[in-house]
């Protein structure tokens, strides 16, 4: 981990309903090159409406977010040009059902960062086997289980080669079953280096590969620190309720 | 009084037919003067020709410019709460006029708006099949937009999401991720907006397009009798929409088996 800043993000606001709901009330937070970041909170409490912010899913109705030192809520920036530098991965995965696994992992990086065909398959083929998928290369993503299916969908934004990547609750929707896998491959990106932020409620994940972690409630960060102090000794009373309920 | 069908009939007529009951002798005579007589089996078969390439060119027509309404209006309809300027405004205009299209179009009758491009728009043109396909493809444009459309909602919005969030533009991911999923989704609706369109091509003959109907009908009148003529035009038109029907399950099949 450096001490160079890749994502700043200050005073993001989100209003739904014309301001009648406040998904984010003033968040700032920025992300090192390198670092792990966990946010953790409990539902509704805007942590998935930052992690989309990051990358303009979602966008902030106030605030700045400067992703490698450029405004990236600044109107005239090509926000596509920036979103091939961060990957995402969904909690519904959404492969794209109508191309092979393949497919999926070759589409952006040939129209997008015009590599050769065979090019991108051979780097699909070197991730695949990473994640142990290599021979699913070429099956539809019905035919996947939910853990095969989120491995892929994190491959798929590797093989862009991005910056940073961004996990929205990637092991929610999955069987318990299948959680270990996808989490497996997770700390083995982290171990690389990958700057990670996270969106999860696997406290274990945080507390054994977190750099640090963030606490939000309401729309707001309550408390963010290392996780050995969150998880024994945190300072406000919001996180302790919440660590008490899903410890 | 009888048409003059009646003095080649018996020079032509086999043996077998001639000599035998006088009931098989009527129908001889009457297949006779419907299909054989003066060479009116190429009427229906020119019709057929007619038909086919009306239906295709419509066709054409009707899916270009369906797939570029339903984008429109869908573009607008997710888009314009977050769009700002100009490129707002191109939008709205066009979403507006898309929708005075599918309006106007879906609100009257097909017949109308075909004698109104003949006869009125299209004067000067004698071109039948251009000016028919035109019409025919304006008409079912309208239909297959607001199909299409309906197939681009049923995607899942993580689908869009996906495909921005790895770089890709809303035009690219329109084009290379919602589309195809959206044409498959709605193959069997529009394959029976196509059979639909090739059964509507049925009243061209009313600016003179001769088509099957219009065969039917004139050699119907020639002969002075409908039932085998009208019969003919309905079966050509049956095994057609049959045909069609067993290709498009065939090809809906495969596209499912691509993802089993």
């Amino acid at each position: 981990m450096s001490d160079e800043y890749i994502i700043q993000a200050t005073g993001l606001q989100k209003h739904f309903d014309g301001g009648g709901i406040k998904a984010l009330d003033g968040v700032t937070a920025s992300i090192r090159k390198g670092e792990v970041v966990v946010v953790i909170g409990p539902s509704g409490s805007g942590k998935s409406t930052f992690l989309r912010c990051l990358n303009l899913l979602e966008v902030p109705t106030a605030g700045q977010i400067l992703f490698e030192g450029v405004d990236i809520t600044d109107k005239k920036t090509d926000i596509n040009l920036h979103r091939q530098k961060m990957g995402m991965v969904f909690q519904h995965f959404n492969l794209f059902p109508h191309m092979t696994i393949l497919k999926n992992m070759t589409l952006a990086p040939v129209k997008l960062l015009k590599k050769s065909p065979s090019e991108a398959e051979k780097q699909a083929m070197t991730l695949l086997e990473r994640v142990g998928l290599a021979d699913r290369a070429g099956a539809y993503p019905s035919q996947l289980s939910g853990g095969q299916k989120q491995r892929i969908a994190i491959v798929r934004a590797l093989c862009m080669n991005p910056q940073v990547m961004l996990f929205d609750e990637p092991t929610s929707a999955l069987d318990p079953e299948m959680v270990g896998e996808v989490l497996e491959v997770m700390k083995s990106l982290a171990k690389q280096g990958m700057t990670m932020v996270v969106v999860t409620h696997e406290m274990g994940f945080a507390r054994e590969m977190a750099d640090r972690v963030i606490f939000m409630a309401e729309g707001k960060i309550v408390e963010e620190d290392i996780p050995e102090a969150i998880f024994s000794a945190p300072k406000q009373q919001r996180t302790k309720d919440f660590l008490a309920k899903v410890l | 009084m009888r048409p003059s069908a009646s003095q080649n009939w018996l020079l032509d007529a086999p043996d077998w037919i001639q000599n035998g009951p006088q009931w098989l002798n009527d129908i001889g005579y009457d297949i006779y003067k419907s299909f054989i007589f003066d060479n009116r089996y190429q009427m229906y078969l020119k019709g057929l020709g007619n038909t086919l390439l009306l239906t295709f060119l419509a066709l054409l027509i009707g899916v270009l410019l369906g797939v570029v309404v339903s984008l429109i209006r869908v573009s607008w309809d997710k888009n314009h709460t977050e769009m700002h300027g100009p490129g707002k405004m191109a939008l709205g205009f066009l979403n507006g006029v898309a929708r005075v299209y599918l309006t106007v179009i879906r609100g009257t009758p097909m017949v109308v708006q075909l004698m109104i491009m003949y006869f009125v728009v299209f004067a000067t043109s004698r071109n039948k099949i251009m000016v028919g396909a035109l019409s025919f493809g304006i008409n079912s444009g309208a239909y297959v937009a607001e199909i299409i459309r309906g197939g681009i909602m049923s995607i899942d919005q993580g689908q869009m999401e996906a495909g921005r969030s790895l770089g890709f533009g809303y035009v690219s991911t329109m084009r290379y991720i919602i589309l195809p999923q959206a044409f498959k989704a709605t193959l069997p609706t529009l394959a029976n907006e196509f059979i639909v369109l090739l059964k509507e091509t049925a009243v061209a003959g009313y600016v003179g397009l001769a088509d099957i109907t219009y065969a039917g009908n004139i050699i119907g009148g020639n002969c002075y009798d409908y039932l085998f003529p009208l019969l003919m035009s309905a079966l050509i038109y049956l095994v057609l929409v049959m045909f069609f029907t067993f290709l498009v399950g065939r090809l809906e099949r495969r596209l499912r088996n691509s993802e089993r």
